[in-house]
């Protein structure tokens, strides 16, 4: 695909605004890890009281321990060589305290939070359901695209009708039902209603229409079963979309709210996003406490983007309608 | 390009008609033949009938009961007009809509121009920028409402601080109810519209390049081109974006109960809060169901409305 060329005046103007919105777009998040990083109290020699530096005003616009630790390590060299004990043994102090103060925020977290749960939950609830999710509607994605048998096309219409009816819908029915199952404040009541989502059957469909079908006649002329056929023909061809798929289904899980505040009353069994906000509420947590949290809510994300980018974009553009 | 599979599989299906009636099966030995494939469909079916069929259906009858603890009772259409004549829904009415009516299209179009811009760079300055403006989107909005209200803080700020290199006195940004709902109207704006820009940068991608050759022969400036080709040709994207964002507005809650609770007062009070807030603060399963039916209406004219208008005048 050729470009419209810009010409080297117009370019920069271009580079240069476009920076200038990426660094306003990314600025929320640089804002949580420099916040999280943030010294919280430091107090050197010529000092008379310890100063925070997290709720400084102006703010701090970076974590301010890295200069003062280089400062510090500075020191310690310079009094190194000036033979001053006392002074090495001052620097490497101030070093020390620095190091455990800028992640003292993270160490909190686990020891005297259930960070460290909530992380786990969200984890495995993420995982069970992503994984049930890729079989589950690959294996309906799979019949609808490529079987044809009565009422077909009725089950396919009556699943994509209800993309269109907003979720708060059924939020009052669906906790009843919970209640009524007695699977309030499980994590089945996570799950179950997770993995009925329905996006991800219109996703497979779309993706198993591209399988040949000679592919798959073949395979049945082998002898392969209906099961083997799917297992071991289809779902291999259809990586892509599932990879597209299993990372989307991961992220709204991962990042879901709504319903968990809904349904989780124990703390142990809360995702991360719902602790996040009992932190926030209890008034007690320091912003750099809160930073830290949401740092740790968010890294498993970007690192599953930077991971995985490629299939984002083919996700978003295999979901978007196109006419 | 999606166009293509699903005109193949029309086609299937069409010779698969014919086969049918030559072949005369009846319905009942085609189910039989094709029993595999409900076995296959059963998990989702299962799934689906019990926690989106049902819950869907019970809520329309929900709405026209009210709910008691042992057994609820017929209501009629008592739960609705409660709806309409409340003041609270009206003010969470009103909030909801300014906040889709400024957001959805400053967010529309800010992709076009962002993604309009990108899209003429290299490579790799392509998916460096991409990634910079679909990175926040894959945070958890709990995550960037937290940072958001750290930044709005009156003290500590960044906003304030920003503010006072202009010579602005310090706002409390979330505190007073002149300001809160632009705070969140303004925080939503700035958070870039990653879908939209990844979706628009695939839909030029797939524009001929022809056009603009001739277009260029003609002499027309590339900011003409732009207007009238690429915007154009862009349409359907377009309506695409303009639903999925205002449906999405309409059901704004996290940013709200994580950075205001609705308030001060009912400032920032939104639909999907209101609703949350009547079904599980004061359990009125009848009249939160109601008041969901009724948003969903309203989402449900608001694509209409948007179908027709961007469909109209191609």
């Amino acid at each position: 695909m050729k470009k419209k060329p810009y010409d080297r005046f117009n370019k920069l103007i271009i580079y240069v605004l476009l920076t200038i919105f990426a660094v306003v777009s990314l600025l929320p998040l640089y804002w949580v890890f420099s916040t999280s990083l943030q010294l919280s109290s430091y107090q050197s020699k010529d000092m008379e009281r310890p100063v925070s530096y997290v709720d400084a005003n102006p703010p701090k616009m970076y974590p301010m321990g890295i200069p003062l630790y280089f400062e510090h390590w500075s020191g310690e060299r310079d009094a190194k060589k000036a033979g001053n004990a006392e002074e090495e043994k001052y620097h490497r102090e101030m070093m020390d305290h620095i190091v455990d103060n800028t992640f003292s925020s993270f160490k909190n977290l686990f020891q005297k939070h259930d960070v460290g749960k909530w992380f786990f939950n969200s984890l495995y609830i993420s995982v069970v359901v992503t994984a049930g999710i890729l079989l589950i509607d690959s294996m309906a994605g799979y019949v609808l695209a490529k079987k044809k048998f009565p009422g077909r096309n009725l089950i396919f219409w009556t699943i994509i009708s209800t993309m269109m009816i907003p979720g708060q819908v059924t939020l009052v029915p669906l906790f009843m039902m919970i209640r009524n199952f007695e699977l309030m404040d499980t994590h089945w009541a996570l799950i179950l209603p997770d993995l009925s989502m329905v996006f991800g059957v219109f996703l497979m469909r779309q993706f198993m229409y591209s399988i040949p079908d000679e592919l798959l006649e073949a395979a049945r002329m082998d002898g392969a079963s209906e099961w083997r056929t799917f297992w071991t023909v289809v779902l291999p061809l259809a990586k892509p979309g599932l990879a597209a798929l299993g990372i989307f289904t991961f992220m709204n899980v991962w990042n879901s709210f709504l319903w968990p505040i809904i349904v989780l009353n124990s703390a142990e069994l809360y995702t991360l996003p719902v602790g996040l906000k009992t932190l926030q509420d209890a008034n007690l947590a320091s912003f750099k406490l809160l930073m830290s949290g949401a740092a740790i809510a968010a890294i498993p994300m970007i690192i599953v983007f930077i991971l995985f980018q490629r299939y984002f974009v083919k996700g978003l553009t295999l979901g978007g309608v196109k006419e | 390009m999606t166009q293509q599979p699903i005109d193949v599989a029309s086609k299937k299906e069409t010779e698969h008609v014919n086969v049918m009636k030559k072949a005369n099966y009846s319905v009942l030995l085609q189910i039989k033949k094709n029993y595999s494939a409900y076995l296959f469909l059963l998990p989702k079916l299962l799934l689906f009938t019990l926690f989106v069929a049902i819950p869907v259906v019970w809520a329309f009858v929900l709405s026209f009961q009210e709910y008691k603890v042992f057994g609820s009772e017929f209501a009629g259409f008592d739960n609705y007009i409660k709806v309409f004549e409340s003041e609270a829904f009206r003010i969470a009415l009103k909030n909801t809509l300014l906040f889709t009516v400024v957001t959805v299209p400053f967010g529309v179009i800010s992709a076009l121009v962002i993604s309009s811009m990108i899209f003429g760079l290299g490579k790799l300055s392509q998916s460096l920028f991409r990634s910079a403006f679909y990175l926040p989107s894959v945070t958890s909005m709990v995550i960037i409402a937290m940072v958001w209200r750290w930044m709005y803080n009156y003290e500590f700020g960044l906003f304030n601080y920003v503010l006072g290199w202009f010579g602005i006195d310090q706002i409390n940004w979330l505190g007073q109810s002149s300001s809160a709902l632009w705070a969140l109207i303004i925080m939503q704006c700035l958070i870039p519209f990653g879908v939209g820009i990844i979706m628009y940068l695939a839909s030029m991608g797939s524009i001929s390049h022809s056009l603009y050759e001739a277009a260029k022969i003609d002499g027309a400036s590339s900011f003409k081109q732009w207007l009238h080709i690429t915007i154009p040709l862009l349409k359907p994207t377009t309506l695409y974006l303009v639903l999925l964002s205002t449906i999405g507005s309409f059901q704004v809650f996290t940013q709200i109960i994580m950075m205001t609770g609705g308030g001060p007062g009912s400032a920032t009070e939104t639909l999907v809060h209101l609703i949350y807030k009547t079904g599980f603060r004061d359990f009125e399963f009848g009249l939160a169901a109601a008041q969901s039916v009724v948003l969903f209406v309203i989402i449900l004219i608001f694509s209409i409305i948007q179908f027709r208008v961007l469909r109209h005048d191609e």
